[in-house]
């Protein structure tokens, strides 16, 4: 790399998440974290989501102000199209994820970015949902994200920016690994 | 390490439970060779004189290499002498065996790292139909039911016995997770060489970053073979072995692999690049350009478009599962309280966390190449001068 990183200001506080990594090898409980929403149904395939607390170093936590998710069908599904589709905020999910990741990482080498910017798109055939055919899963087919991004770096350096975003994203191991869900009724 | 004690006239016994060189009788499969050039696979005072250096040695050869080793330097072995268990006692360490106790003042641990194969707990799931087997049980396709396998893990021991058991005619399906692509050959030169010539094997453990991660690095995806060529994913695809993602979950005889294959061949390709910049860079910087072949690079790791997520175990025919998966060593003898959390020796170089303690062959113990054979020596001529000055009251510098 040639860019000092005293010159590189990507928005990243990286040390901080190293002091935290290095404060939570030691401390295996308070990295424990639960990540909340809540949904409530409005109408129709229209729901309101909202996200405000969550658990973590040890004890409540909350977000500076309550976040709010309208999600809905569109009119082609015969629906109001209030919100975006729930697989759209999976896709929305996976775009920040990576590219916060990558910010994180291009902040930690030294790399100055200038612009990022990525599509994500799932592929899905209807089939599965519909019940149509019980050989098509009811999620996407595959996932692509192609990322478009200017940065102080050479080619090479800006895969492996990506690369390394994948290898530590949550969205990503979420979406790319099995993972249990339990649904209960109170 | 007896070498070095003996030369310093430091007492010691070395404990083995079987015979000399036993891992290498007992725990190898048959076609398997050594992944360093034969030049390289070398003791303090003891190299290769065959007539064939840039070749790599059998098991048989390694065992044999190892015994003559050991006349060689009368080393007082104790052999078909299992330790039952290592304590803490009288300012030093009281180490029970199957042939009688010892007590002493030091102890080196020389079990390596590669006792317990590491199999997911989901393969408890698996079905008894299947045959599941791991490095230290495989011996060759021969042994082997009629149908499928599917090999667990892409380093050297999952790309080696997925390459062989293909050859054997059987379908192969390889689970790919992180995995370090290299050259055998580059620039005309064995990989090894330029590790070597370049500096790269001498790395110390305390001039790296983040040497607990490096320590956790899987072994380098190569193969020692007569025609020296590179055994990569994509050699590997062309004889027909089918890649699919990191093993992800086993249920209702279902096998479930990771969605991220693109990247983990990704990753892996451009950390070769990286060791092969490297590589370039110090050729230039020391005058080598002109001595070998021109600077190259392998094509990119290949993937079909949409690889397999899942596998009905019935309806693809496999009917045996490798666990290719790495190793863990095995302390369960070692009654002093010098684990960590992981169950991994805490040590500093070797030199474990109780005084006189001292642990070798590990990955990247004090450099690089700890866990090679060409490594032993410099790690063995640095931890037996710290026993020493132990031994003799001085404060050991490490």
């Amino acid at each position: 790399m040639s860019v000092s990183t005293a010159q590189v200001d990507n928005g990243v506080n990286v040390q901080a998440l190293i002091d935290a990594r290095a404060a939570l090898t030691d401390a295996p409980a308070a990295a424990q974290f639960s990540w909340r929403a809540n949904c409530t149904w409005k109408k129709g395939t229209h729901s309101h989501s909202t996200v405000k607390s969550f658990f973590g170093l040890g004890e409540e936590q909350k977000h500076k102000t309550t976040f709010s998710f309208d999600a809905d069908h569109p009119e082609v599904f015969a629906s109001e199209d209030y919100g975006a589709t729930p697989v759209e905020f999976v896709l929305v999910a996976l775009g920040s994820c990576l590219t916060a990741g990558i910010a994180a990482i291009a902040q930690h080498r030294g790399i100055q970015l200038r612009s990022v910017s990525a599509t994500v798109e799932g592929a899905m055939d209807l089939a599965g949902i519909l019940g149509i055919d019980s050989d098509v899963r009811n999620g996407f087919s595959g996932i692509k994200v192609t990322y478009k991004i200017d940065a102080d770096a050479t080619p090479d350096e800006i895969k492996a920016l990506v690369a390394q975003s994948q290898k530590r994203s949550a969205v990503y191991d979420i979406i790319t690994n099995p993972t249990n869900v339990t649904v209960e009724i109170k | 390490m007896s070498r070095c004690l003996t030369e310093r006239s430091i007492d010691h016994v070395v404990l083995e439970r079987g015979e000399v060189a036993n891992s290498w009788r007992t725990e190898r499969w048959d076609s398997l060779r050594l992944l360093t050039p034969n030049w390289q696979s070398r003791l303090p005072g003891f190299g290769y004189e065959g007539d064939d250096p840039d070749g790599y040695r059998t098991v048989p050869e390694v065992v044999d290499f190892i015994g003559r080793y050991a006349r060689i330097i009368a080393a007082p072995v104790q052999t078909n002498t299992a330790v039952t268990s290592v304590r803490g006692a009288d300012g030093g360490y009281q180490v029970a065996t199957d042939q009688g106790d010892w007590h002493c003042r030091t102890v080196v641990l020389a079990t390596g790292a590669c006792n317990i194969p590491q199999v997911p707990p989901p393969a408890a799931t698996l079905s008894p139909a299947i045959t599941t087997l791991t490095p230290p049980q495989y011996r060759n396709p021969g042994q082997l039911a009629d149908g499928g396998v599917l090999v667990v893990g892409a380093s050297a021991t999952g790309t080696q016995i997925a390459a062989e058991i293909r050859r054997s005619g059987r379908s192969v399906t390889l689970a790919v997770g992180e995995h370090i692509r290299a050259p055998r050959l580059y620039r005309g030169k064995d990989i090894e060489w330029w590790m070597d010539a370049a500096g790269i094997l001498d790395e110390r453990y305390d001039a790296i970053p983040d040497i607990e991660r490096a320590r956790r690095v899987p072994s380098f995806q190569l193969t020692g073979s007569p025609e020296r060529t590179t055994l990569d994913l994509n050699a590997l695809t062309a004889m027909g072995v089918k890649l699919v993602g990191r093993l992800a979950a086993i249920s209702d005889g279902k096998i479930q692999f990771s969605g991220s294959l693109r990247n983990m061949c990704a990753l892996s390709d451009l950390k070769m690049s990286r060791l092969l910049d490297a590589i370039d860079a110090w050729a230039a910087a020391n005058g080598i350009d002109q001595k070998v072949d021109p600077p190259h690079r392998l094509p990119p790791t290949e993937i079909e478009a949409s690889p397999p997520l899942a596998l009905d175990l019935v309806r693809s025919g496999i009917r045996t599962i490798i666990w290719a998966t790495g190793f863990r060593p095995d302390y369960s003898w070692l009654d002093l309280p010098v684990l960590d959390r992981k169950g991994q020796i805490r040590h500093d170089g070797g030199v474990a966390s109780s005084p006189g303690l001292y642990v070798m062959g590990l990955q990247f113990l004090r450099r690089r190449k700890s866990a090679l054979i060409d490594g032993a020596g410099d790690d063995a001529r640095d931890l037996s001068a710290h026993l020493s000055a132990y031994l003799h009251g001085r404060v050991p510098s490490s």
